[in-house]
């Protein structure tokens, strides 16, 4: 003797939601009640026309403003507050080259490699060395700082004149990052501004177009070429800084 | 946070379009539609990590209880007759291949949106997004017997809407089997 068939299943089987047994039993009640029958085959009909009526808006593509990986993109926080917690460098970008260096940096890992570490490492050691009144640098003449940081980061390096910029080279030294040894040249104006040339070795992202970047006050540029990265820091204007760079980068190429 | 990401945008995603769907169907105003669309993706993305069960009945709760916060406002405002009827003609609404579906479907949407929305919402989410019968529940935040109880209230009403509508029609218009 089977179970009464109710409403509740009655709907269940409109929507296919019945196991095979039970189906079976209401699909036998139905027969034997045509005017049930006939009113659940019009809900049935009623059901698919109702998807049918709606399916086309699923079809449609996806307006811009309701782009899952932007809106997830526009949630992250605002820059100065992810560099704080993710020590981020990298924030402003100038340029074609700029904007894929950004684009590359912002998926949420902190930046832990390539030029956005070297531009940090960079700015790093700014704050460490260019305060410091008593021993800014550790060596002054250009000869042998040269041969010290060639040495340690296995690559030769010259040291660039600023003279004709109005900055004049203090000295440098070795030293730490997380990816090695760097040599730390510093310069100076008659004003007293300090401008820090870090240098070493780029195990990824060994050619990039020149980029800018600020941490706080300071602004930097910075660049890799065949396999050495080279970051420009100081406090000073971008507009200040840039030709500074550029003209780093002139004498190296120059070699 | 940034770090669900991934995870998150490859189970939210695959979900806009019954979203957009079931807001619309609701809703019968596409800009508003997909505004709390907008509006329910920023919400789920916000409180992702404190998501429970199923993806698609929590996001579809966040939805449900977005358009019943616009609905109550529209017809506190007394909008909500204009809103229904506004774009019944809705090109999206009805794209299909002969104009006797077309009719067909534009009548059935008309008399959707005649409907109470509670009976609406349990028709669109059982009927039309495959929710379980459970699931349904959870969305609209009722026992299993109540939806059990507005989906055949709901389902009946329709097809009395239809019938009138269809004993309303001229002659010439009524389809046949």
């Amino acid at each position: 003797m089977t179970r009464p068939i109710t409403e509740s299943e009655l709907q269940a089987y409109v929507d296919d939601a019945l196991d095979a047994p039970r189906r079976a039993e209401v699909a036998d009640y139905l027969d034997r009640h045509r005017d049930i029958a006939q009113r659940i085959a019009g809900y049935t009909r009623q059901r698919a026309t109702l998807r049918a009526a709606l399916a086309p808006i699923a079809d449609e593509p996806i307006p811009p403003q309701l782009d899952l990986a932007q809106l997830v993109a526009a949630r992250r926080p605002p820059w100065p507050w992810r560099w704080a917690v993710a020590a981020i460098v990298l924030v402003g970008v100038s340029g074609a080259g700029g904007w894929l260096l950004r684009d590359r940096l912002a998926p949420a890992a902190p930046a832990s490699s390539g030029i956005a570490a070297l531009a940090q490492e960079a700015s790093d050691s700014y704050r460490v060395y260019a305060p410091e009144r008593a021993h800014p640098v550790e060596l002054r003449d250009p000869a042998e700082l040269a041969r010290w940081i060639s040495e340690r980061i296995a690559h030769p390096v010259s040291i660039p004149d600023l003279t004709q910029a109005g900055y004049r080279f203090m000295g440098g030294r070795v030293v730490a990052t997380t990816h090695g040894p760097a040599g730390l040249l510093m310069y100076d104006d008659d004003h007293g501004t300090r401008v820090v040339l870090l240098i070493r070795p780029m195990a990824v992202e060994r050619d990039t177009a020149m980029a800018l970047h600020t941490s706080g006050a300071l602004r930097g540029y910075s660049w890799a070429a065949r396999g050495i990265g080279y970051s420009v820091v100081a406090v000073a204007a971008p507009e200040t800084l840039h030709p500074l760079a550029d003209e780093v980068r002139r004498q190296i190429a120059a070699g | 946070m940034a770090e669900h990401a991934p995870d998150l945008e490859a189970q939210l995603a695959p979900l806009i379009p019954a979203l957009r769907r079931y807001a619309r169907a609701l809703l019968r105003d596409r800009t508003a539609a997909d505004d709390l669309v907008h509006d329910c993706l920023e919400r789920a993305i916000g409180r992702w990590s404190q998501r429970r069960g199923d993806a698609r009945t929590w996001v579809l709760a966040i939805l449900h209880n977005l358009a019943m916060n616009q609905l109550r406002r529209s017809t506190r405002r007394g909008r909500h007759v204009e809103l229904a009827d506004a774009d019944a003609g809705d090109p999206a609404l009805a794209r299909p291949a002969t104009q006797q579906d077309r009719l067909q479907h534009e009548e059935l949407l008309r008399a959707l949106a005649q409907l109470p929305e509670d009976q609406r919402s349990v028709l669109l989410l059982v009927g039309v997004e495959d929710l379980s019968y459970a699931d349904a529940a959870r969305v609209l935040a009722v026992p299993i017997g109540t939806v059990m109880s507005r989906l055949s209230r709901a389902r009946e009403r329709l097809h009395r809407l239809l019938a009138d509508d269809a004993a309303a029609l001229p002659v010439a218009l009524r389809s046949v089997p």
